[in-house]
């Protein structure tokens, strides 16, 4: 391993190193509210890397791209633009996360310090995940991401967060087991774990009429896709969702809903755009399926709900399904009916846009939730009753959270959604940009319930909502973003547009 | 392409500012009110400032104080911020500073939840203007979709009656429309060769959409647009959110919706419709002015069988709005080139409905806030009691029916002129409709105003000073329009002009 190779892997070797340092911190400071203070001064290390190592890339895409065959990276890990993106993606949902929940953190008495190690660690597997392009590191990636969340679903010790944590623990296992097959298939079939060895065998002509030209591949691609499918919470592998988001400590479901997901989009998007790009005419039309099928029964499942975090669980899933319309919109030649696939730009960028969008507008969303139900003990919509009299900041913000998730402007998810949806149509996808707007629409109505309870409906109490300057601070930056995102998108869109460049066969 | 000249862009974000301040650093009910009026007064001496300097010389752009810089750049969503005004929507920009102050005036008795209350009506103004100022479609959009939680929140929560029911029922319907005009612009933007939301360009003949490469045809496009404006105008059959929302709102709400937001969908169909899609405008004339025709005797004759005030001039909206479809339609014209007239009526008669509806809303409120109810048939004799209020009425009735000296005379008269040409039978019915106005509204001031006395309204007393000046500004502009109707037509035609040579096949 040579400096260079140390160099790489900083950033993510730094964040391992705060976590660990956070754990070692828990056992000698009897203080523990220094601990979030120090987690968020220690994300600035990985910050930092990233940021030299974005300048670095000034000309090429990849670090790892001149570097001697002898490296033990080269292969492993592809460290561009896209990585980066990521990179910083993840450390300000985490921040944001870790900020917002101080004060939740004081119900799980013992456990402060795993907690923020935990979730330190999770988000080094999935900034490690954003860059991995080696079927082993990828998954040692996903179970660096998934095992930690598990620990903090149940980090509550009650029995329903057992129960999330213990649910999240076997599906995700279970997913894992049927995606690591498909991995083995997959090896068998090309003989490599690295993508570009994937890719260039898959390129080879195979066999007439077998879709994906051999049925290893197929299958392979397919049972992978199941593992991806769990971690991003799209149709039909949605069925852990609810339970565990309506268990698990609500921060723990904010950091899960969106940085877990980016995290879990990049290395889908990677893994099919430069693996699996020959066969893309085949997989775009199972993913187009999928984003449908989202879309449809997350926004249908959420009319009903009558808890807040459930029914936040069911939106997710409708939201990944718009997201994978963006990943399907990658790929243009289906429609048109060429027989040769063609990578079409405006659908990663839409998906790297949409995943920041989104991001900014769930955790407003959620840092609301998480400090309205810290202080009522409840997640009960109902109990939302005149929030707006009890506290209009809070109110105000959780309804700016959620007219973006309608996809209202100016708010940032409104461009996202547009950029989204004309992605679909510009790649011949024009049937599913459709359903997406009527989608939109019925996810209006469970949206525009939570703000007419807050602001029509008369409070049980009158007495004030206190918010922790902490979660006013998060709630200020995260609202700040999404209005930010909404009103003055050019810069976000340049970023989506730079970091997928490394998409581009 | 950048330019920047800022007043524009201070007219439309002024109330903003005005409303941020209000939720953040003015405390006090009277300070919020004063703080609330002179936002107001300020965005209206900006909005009449426009509306002076406008250089009406032939010489001059027909676009004026153009704001204008890159929004989103690139190849994926080439926006930009792009606001200006030309003669069609400088008036209508005045219009909007104008109510805005009575609307703030009108609100001088709201005590419950004050600082949110002036939030919402403030941030309303700032969409309004928004709608009526931008050149880019996108961002046209998006005044057009800020406008909607405004006024569903003074619906919902400073409303009477079954307020959250009128509430959710504005917003349904013109979230639906919206979502037509949403794919319309989508559409229209990723045609082949298109790739901009440049209104002005997309209405510039020769860069305008033509039939060849459109993703949706151009009659879909026509009619998704209009679906949109047709809803908030409203047109019959897609008006019926009106009357409940009208009825339900708090005053000032009433004030706004009738005088400005309606006008949104007439300043589109003027705008898009007529100036992106002339010839399908001219293919689809005689449908607009069956609708138009539908909607004013409809809606006159629902209005004559009202018995509360405001569903009352609810009602006559849709039948008064109706005559803009009517105006639009006389582009329908087979023989001889079209002359400005019909829609000129059209432009003329968003403002001047804005006006008298705002003034007769403003009576209303007054009305009901001293006598305590709408219901006709238990009012009678205030003229007595209230005689300030009672002429301003009298006033906006009087223009309301078309009284010549008074604006809505020369809008209706310009109307009707120009739709003869082309469908004469058609407008010899609408011509009806003044009859059955003449109706309604006298009898409604006969009955609600005049008559005997009642004994339980010797209590009441007259418009304060604080009501009454928002009567005074409105009646004096009805009655200034009505004879000196060039102030306004002049400029109308100046914006008109090159929409009428395009549609004669110029340009």
């Amino acid at each position: 391993m040579s400096l260079h190779d140390l160099y790489v892997i900083s950033p993510y070797a730094g964040m391992a190193a705060v976590a660990i340092l956070i754990i070692l911190l828990d056992l000698v400071v009897p203080r523990k509210g220094l601990l979030p203070v120090a987690a968020v001064a220690g994300l600035l290390a990985p910050l930092i890397l990233s940021l030299v190592q974005l300048n670095d890339l000034v000309d090429g895409t990849d670090l790892l791209a001149d570097v001697v065959p002898a490296s033990v990276l080269v292969g492993t890990l592809s460290v561009d633009r896209f990585a980066l993106f990521f990179n910083f993606l993840v450390l300000a949902a985490t921040a944001l996360v870790i900020i917002s929940s101080t004060d939740y953190v004081k119900r799980m008495q013992q456990f402060r310090g795993e907690y923020y190690g935990l979730i330190l660690f999770s988000a080094t597997g999935m900034m490690l995940l954003a860059a991995a392009t080696e079927l082993i590191t990828i998954y040692i990636s996903l179970e660096l991401t998934t095992l930690p969340l598990a620990a903090l679903a149940a980090l509550l010790m009650t029995a329903r967060s057992t129960e999330a944590g213990m649910k999240f623990l076997i599906v995700g296992a279970l997913s894992s087991a049927v995606m690591l097959y498909g991995m083995a298939l997959v090896f068998g079939f090309t003989g490599s774990t690295t993508l570009e060895g994937i890719a260039a065998s898959v390129a080879a002509p195979g066999q007439q009429n077998v879709p994906f030209g051999s049925y290893a591949v197929l299958v392979g691609l397919v049972l992978i896709l199941v593992g991806f499918g769990f971690k991003i919470s799209s149709v039909p592998f949605q069925m852990w969702v609810p339970d565990v988001y309506e268990g698990a400590p609500t921060p723990v479901v904010a950091f899960l809903s969106v940085a877990s997901k980016a995290a879990a989009f990049a290395i889908l998007l990677r893994v099919l755009f430069t693996g699996f790009f020959d066969v893309s005419l085949e997989w775009a039309g199972l993913i187009a399926i999928l984003a449908a099928a989202s879309m449809t029964v997350g926004n249908l499942a959420a009319i009903g709900q009558s808890n807040i975090k459930r029914l936040l669980g069911y939106s997710t899933i409708a939201q990944a399904g718009y997201i994978l319309v963006g990943v399907a919109a990658g790929i243009t030649g289906a429609a048109s009916g060429l027989d040769l696939p063609e990578y079409a730009d405006i659908g990663p960028n839409s998906v790297l846009f949409y995943l920041a969008s989104y991001t900014a507008a769930n955790l407003t969303v959620f840092i609301a939730v998480i400090a309205v139900g810290n202080h009522l003990g409840s997640d009960r919509i109902d109990d939302y009753a005149g929030l707006v009299r009890r506290s209009p900041f809070l109110a105000g913000a959780l309804t700016l959270g959620l007219v973006a998730l309608i996809g209202v402007p100016p708010t940032s998810l409104f461009i996202a959604k547009l950029y989204i949806f004309t992605a679909a149509v510009d790649s011949g996808l024009a049937w599913l940009a459709i359903l997406g707007v009527i989608n939109s629409v019925v996810s209006a109505y469970y949206y525009a319930k939570i703000i007419r309870i807050m602001f029509l409906q008369p409070a049980a109490y009158q007495e004030a909502i206190p918010i922790p300057a902490t979660s006013g601070l998060a709630l200020s930056l995260s609202g700040v973003a999404l209005l930010w995102i909404g009103i003055a998108p050019g810069y976000l869109l340049k970023m989506a547009e730079v970091a997928s460049v490394a998409l581009a066969g | 392409m950048t330019e920047f000249s800022g007043l524009l862009t201070a007219t439309v974000f002024l109330p903003t500012a005005g409303a941020l301040a209000i939720l953040l650093f003015v405390g006090g009910d009277r300070n919020i009110r004063w703080f609330a009026a002179a936002v107001a007064l300020a965005d209206l001496v900006l909005s009449l400032w426009l509306f002076a300097t406008f250089d009406r010389a032939d010489s001059a752009g027909r676009f004026q104080f153009i704001d204008r810089f890159p929004w989103i750049p690139g190849e994926t969503l080439n926006a930009s911020y792009f606001l200006g005004v030309d003669g069609l929507s400088a008036p209508l920009v005045a219009l909007t500073g104008l109510l805005g102050l009575c609307a703030v005036f009108a609100s001088w008795h709201i005590t419950h939840r004050i600082k949110e209350y002036f939030f919402w009506l403030l941030l309303l103004q700032t969409a309004v203007m928004g709608v009526f100022t931008s050149l880019d479609l996108l961002l046209f959009f998006l005044f057009w979709e800020l406008e909607l939680v405004p006024m569903f929140m003074l619906i919902a929560i400073w409303g009477t009656g079954r307020k959250e029911y009128s509430a959710m029922k504005f917003l349904i319907f013109t979230f639906l429309g919206s979502a037509f005009m949403l794919v319309a612009i989508v559409a229209v933007y990723l045609t082949p060769g298109v790739g901009t939301f440049d209104m002005t360009l997309l209405s510039t003949p020769g860069a305008m959409l033509g039939p060849a490469g459109l993703l949706l045809p151009l009659g879909a496009l026509f009619w998704l647009f209009l679906v949109a404006f047709a809803v908030k105008l409203p047109t019959w059959p897609l008006h019926t959110w009106l009357p409940d929302a009208h009825t339900d709102a708090p005053t000032a709400a009433s004030v706004m919706l009738a005088g400005v937001l309606l006008k949104m969908g007439g300043y589109g169909i003027l705008r898009i419709n007529v100036g992106m899609f002339p010839g399908q405008t001219e293919k689809f004339a005689w449908v607009l002015v069956v609708l138009g025709v539908i909607s004013v005797l409809y809606g006159a004759v629902v209005t004559l069988r009202q018995t509360d005030l405001k569903r009352l001039i609810a009602f006559s909206s849709v039948s008064h709005m109706g005559l803009v479809m009517l105006g639009v339609g006389s582009v329908g014209v087979s023989q001889g080139a079209l002359t400005i007239t019909g829609l000129s009526g059209a432009a003329m008669q968003l403002f001047t409905h804005g006006t008298i509806t705002g003034l007769l809303f403003l009576s209303v409120g007054l009305v009901y806030e001293k006598a305590h109810t709408r219901y006709i048939p238990d009012l009678g004799g205030l003229a007595g009691r209230m005689p300030l209020v009672a002429i301003a009425f009298l006033i906006a009735g009087l223009a309301s029916l078309g009284l010549p000296g008074l604006s809505g005379f020369v809008s209706e008269l310009l109307v009707f002129l120009g739709a003869f040409r082309a469908y004469p039978l058609m407008t010899a019915l609408a011509v009806l409709s003044i009859i059955l106005a003449a109706g309604y509204v006298l009898w409604m001031i006969e009955r609600s105003f005049f008559g005997q006395s009642r004994e339980r309204f010797a209590e009441i007393t007259d418009a304060s000073p604080v009501e009454a000046a928002p009567l005074v500004l409105l009646a004096v502009t009805i009655v200034g329009i009505g004879v000196y109707p060039s102030l306004l037509t002049d400029l109308f035609e100046i914006g008109l002009e090159p929409m009428v040579a395009i549609l004669n096949g110029g340009g």
